[in-house]
């Protein structure tokens, strides 16, 4: 049976980091300014491997987070969408932060209240794309049911879809799913935890450093023909050139200051 | 019980009392209970991709983006830059008034009237060209404007001027490119759409980081991957794209021709090359594989710092390839030997066959909005609109003809950009009017670009943020943002697009084209200039490039709205467009592409034992250029508010720097201090330093100002350099704290810093 179910696929594999989901998860009407979406460098000194966490909207159990609201503020629509709190329901006990596998609930701290991705509950109710999705430059995050996602083929080259969390014995399935690879039937992530605790994947060959970077050799001594050019600076540096003009005052006649940046 | 429940409702009330983090509070003040008025279709202001947006429109104000789905190139998709580029519009610092240094060079910049700052430019310009000549007055101009602007502004300097120095700052973007386009294909234009990637076998990136300067043509990268293509990434950092690239070919810095010349060799000793392509379509064949012969990969992998067998394999996936493409930029580009580099790149295209086919060309990819259309506008040192020569009679008579000048009057070819700065130190230029561009950032060897400036008698500059080059101006002219003009810009892949007015130009700030023809109408030339609407100067630029090599003769602001946009050359009403070049014929007379043998020549900088490493520039993906305009972007200056140094864990290890320190470079020209990021993504005698800040923040400080002998191109990308341990903070971050902003960028999991963290571990 066809899956109508409009669903994101995160794929970390494509992320380039560049932050445009959070940037444009800022400019949604319902809370401009803030950003549900997150961006992490996963090892930055090994790699520029980047990957987007948002919410799962957990189909089975369902919304842990909701669930374990004391206030009810947190609500799931008929369709399977587990909204933001209600902020005059909320009381911001951070239950739903404790109870979320993903970390995902961000608290406000001025106003005392959490909120969390709502699937652009106001675009996509009304059948557009939710903001990241539609920006996302690479198509790391994807939205879409599951025969759209096939149809754009993205299953080519051995991608899986995956919705299934294990956290220990707790599974969890969601609603979002994250691409892995064709074998793999769910992400396991605190064998993950271990398998890093226990320092397997931690030697992984570095991307830049391979035997040859410190042993380069120039033309002449590697045998292949090379055209020697005098390098043409613009302007001659002997002898030592005058020094830059006494600095004029850069401030605005109005006392404005002119320059945000440095 | 009685709980007022309002309290929860207003985050401002609450501001009043819990406002813990006020500080950290975005400068912009969000509002989200406007009603929209308008959804104005237009693109997005930054780079050569142009991917179609909405602005939103209330109240007279632009106050947001919405994706804008129907144009064929980026399908809604926006990049951080263009998610928030809108933010400029109402920017609280606009320039909205004109300013000018009354009492002389030492004299604050004051408020000024239009007809004041109007009348102290022309009685300035005339009396510096009756007194030292036509061509003491110099216009540096730009590409991140419309075409009808840069077609304006080399009307502007040849007709109500008279001078012949006129260039722009695409003289440090793509030019090498251009050389290489017009040495070797004959027409200066990526030979494909981009979606040509889609139908390609393989796909070899040479120095573009194309995941951070074009993020949206990633997703046709990926796209074509999900079909099986195979990428080849050549970059001495791990790029984005490098990291799940089939092949990463880190090079060292500078070595692209050897490499592209070892690639061919491999490609030719393996029986791979397109002979019926190569005999029926190019010449000069035999000196290139002659001189290739001489470049095994066993020694060019020496000399790119390379593994042979990783040559090797290169070269026989791009070979085998049914249809390969070729994209180039800045990395290749910015060299002392960019035009060669690019030559060499053509080569091996050339060499399998490979153009004039779904999926199979060559290109670049140009960085600034309009970088392809500004190059063919006429505003360069050695062109007429179309990409006309100056010097060719005929392309002479035929503007002089439309401008309804006399031909004597045409000045002729006028110095670059780059030989300007000298040419202000010599006192041969002694005034200079500015648009649309920033060498107090983009410039090499800043200092000597700062005493050159402050030398001029008068500078004026127009922008519209007080940019580090208008800090330094005589007199400043408040211009307009995209938003605020309509026109057309030429995208990388030679689609124009039309930009639409959504907004009026802030408080006394005035559309530039307006200032232009009112400063030519003061000049005595309004004639000349009698344009009305932007319309108006693009029907005229229509009339310019008829017939020639860029040709827009056929494209008009309707068909653009219809087509989405038109590729050049359209030479007629009913012509649909060129999205594909040299299907039939190269752009020589004899339709022929050139082979031009390339011998390698190395840095002018290479490492010593006083300066060991290689220092590289290059941009991120939070800024545009000379970042005027993305570091006033509150998002995106939190993204990357200052420069860093990258560099690899060996090199830091033995120089005793980790990751957050603060780290001194220096090379023969300057040296500048800022932060370590240490990692293993970057090869271990290299570093990198992104080049969007200004003052003494600015790498360009550093850099070395040799230029390239065709296109004088800066070499932006190598020179030597070393760095060691700051002793204390820059100047410029004495106000940092950077634990704070450490413990911050753990909190918000952002910025990218890169820690020598231990392993993850369960709490």
């Amino acid at each position: 049976m066809a899956d109508l179910v409009k669903r994101m696929f995160l794929d970390p594999s494509r992320c380039i980091g560049c932050r445009s989901c959070v940037a444009a998860c800022r400019e949604c009407d319902t809370h401009k300014g803030e950003s549900m979406i997150y961006i992490d460098y996963i090892e930055r000194q090994n790699t520029v491997a980047s990957s987007p966490t948002l919410c799962m909207h957990c189909e089975q159990p369902l919304a842990p987070c909701a669930q374990v609201c004391p206030a009810q503020a947190i609500l799931v629509s008929p369709d399977g969408v587990v909204q933001s709190a209600d902020e005059t329901r909320c009381i911001y006990c951070e239950n739903c932060g404790y109870a979320c596998p993903f970390g995902v609930p961000k608290f406000n701290i001025a106003a005392h209240y959490m909120q969390k991705c709502n699937l652009c509950y106001d675009r996509t109710s009304q059948g557009k794309g939710p903001m990241c999705a539609t920006v996302c430059p690479t198509q790391a995050i994807f939205y879409g049911t599951y025969e759209e996602w096939i149809t754009a083929g993205r299953a080519q080259q051995g991608a899986k879809p995956v919705n299934t969390f294990a956290f220990g014995q707790q599974r969890v399935r969601t609603r979002n799913y994250v691409i892995m690879r064709q074998q793999d039937e769910e992400l396991d992530l605190m064998a993950m935890i271990e398998e890093a605790n226990l320092g397997w994947r931690a030697n992984l060959p570095a991307a830049t450093a391979n035997r040859q970077t410190d042993t380069w050799v120039n033309a002449e001594t590697a045998g292949i023909p090379q055209r020697e050019v005098p390098a043409q600076p613009w302007t001659p540096r002997q002898p030592e050139p005058a020094p830059v003009p006494a600095h004029a005052s850069t401030a605005l006649g109005d006392g404005r200051v002119p320059h945000l940046s440095s | 019980m009685t709980v007022d429940k309002g309290i929860f409702r207003r985050r401002q009330r609450q501001a009043e009392t819990f406002d813990f983090h006020s500080g950290e509070q975005a400068v912009t003040r969000w509002k989200s209970d406007e009603q929209i008025e308008r959804y104005v279709p237009t693109h997005c202001c930054y780079c050569g991709v142009q991917c179609g947006m909405y602005l939103k429109v209330a109240g007279g104000k632009v106050v947001g983006v919405e994706p804008r789905a129907d144009f064929p190139l980026n399908h809604g998709m926006l990049c951080p830059k263009g998610a928030t580029a809108y933010q400029t519009v109402n920017h609280p610092d606009r320039l909205t008034y004109p300013l000018m240094r009354r009492n002389g060079k030492d004299s604050p910049l004051e408020r000024a009237s239009w007809d004041e700052v109007m009348d102290a430019i022309v009685g300035r310009f005339q009396t510096i060209q009756s007194e030292y000549g036509k061509d003491a007055v110099a216009i540096y101009s730009g590409s991140s404007m419309t075409n009808e602007k840069c077609y304006l502004m080399g009307k502007f300097a040849r007709v109500a001027l008279g001078t012949r120095h006129t260039d722009y700052n695409g003289r440090l973007c793509m030019s090498s490119a251009t050389g290489a386009n017009e040495r070797s294909l004959g027409i200066d234009r990526a030979a494909n759409p981009v979606s040509d990637m889609l139908h390609a076998d393989c796909i070899f990136v040479i120095g573009a980081n194309v995941g951070e300067c074009f993020p949206i043509i990633t997703s046709y990268l990926w796209q074509a991957r999900d079909r099986g293509c195979k990428l080849i990434v050549a970059d001495p950092r791990q790029t984005p794209i490098a990291r799940t690239a089939d092949i990463f070919l880190p090079l060292r810095s500078g070595t692209d021709s050897a490499l592209l010349n070892g690639m061919l060799h491999v490609i030719i000793k393996e029986g791979l090359i397109d002979e019926d392509f190569i005999r029926e379509r190019t010449v000069g064949w035999e000196e290139t594989k002659a001189l290739v012969e001489e470049y095994p990969p066993e020694r060019v992998a020496q000399v790119c710092g390379l593994q042979p067998e990783a040559i090797i394999q290169a070269a026989r996936m791009f070979g085998r390839a049914n249809a390969a493409l070729i994209y180039t930029a800045r990395g290749l580009e910015h060299q002392s030997k960019g035009v060669d580099n690019g030559v060499t790149a053509v080569n091996l295209a050339l060499a399998t066959g490979n153009f004039g086919r779904p999926g199979a060309g060559y290109g670049t990819l140009t960085g600034q909005g309009n970088g392809q259309g500004g190059r063919e506008m006429g505003q360069k040192a050695s062109q007429l609109p179309g990409c006309r020569e100056i010097e060719d009679e005929e392309d002479r008579a035929y503007i002089c003809s439309v401008w309804g000048i006399d031909e004597k009057d045409l000045p002729h070819a006028g110095l670059p950009a780059t030989l300007m700065i000298p040419a202000m130190l010599r006192q041969e230029i002694r005034a200079c009017f500015m648009i649309c561009s920033n060498p107090m950032v983009s410039l090499p060897d800043q200092h000597t670009v700062e005493r050159a400036l402050r030398g001029l008698d008068l500078f004026v500059v127009t922008d519209f943020f007080l940019s580090e080059t208008a800090e330094l101006a005589d007199i400043v002219l408040p211009g307009s943002v995209w938003a605020e003009d309509e026109g057309t810009v030429t995208s990388l892949e030679g689609r124009v697009i039309k930009y639409n007015k959504a907004v009026e130009p802030p408080g006394e700030a005035r559309v530039d084209w307006q200032i232009v023809c009112e400063l030519a109408r003061r000049l005595g030339k309004g004639q000349y200039f009698d344009f009305h609407s932007a319309r108006d100067i693009f029907d005229e630029l229509r009339i310019c490039t008829r017939g020639a090599k860029s040709d827009y003769w056929g494209i008009t602001y309707e068909k653009i709205d219809e087509q989405n946009g038109v590729f050049w050359p359209c030479p007629s009403a009913d012509h649909p467009g060129t999205p594909r070049l040299y299907e039939q014929r190269f752009g020589f007379p004899d339709g022929k592409a050139r082979f031009h043998p390339i011998v390698y020549i190395p840095p002018a900088e290479e490492p010593d034992e006083e300066y060991p490493l290689i220092l590289t520039t290059g941009r991120v993906i939070y800024h545009y250029l000379s970042g005027n305009q993305t570091r006033r972007t509150p998002f995106l200056k939190e993204m990357a508010p200052y420069p860093w140094v990258e560099m690899h864990e060996q090199t830091a290890a033995r120089l005793g720097i980790q990751d957050g320190d603060w780290v001194t470079v220096r090379t023969r020209r300057g040296e500048m201090t800022a932060p370590a990021l240490v990692v293993r993504s970057i090869r271990p005698d290299t570093l990198f330093i992104p080049y969007h800040y200004g003052h003494t923040q600015a790498v360009n400080q550093l850099t070395n100002p040799v230029l390239e002998p065709m296109m004088k191109i800066p070499e932006y990308k190598v020179c030597a350099a070393v760095a060691s341990r700051a002793s204390q903070k820059p100047e410029w971050a004495k106000d940092i704290d950077v634990q704070d902003l450490l413990a911050a960028g753990k909190r918000r999991h952002e910025l990218p810093m890169a820690h020598s963290q231990p392993n993850p571990t369960l709490r």
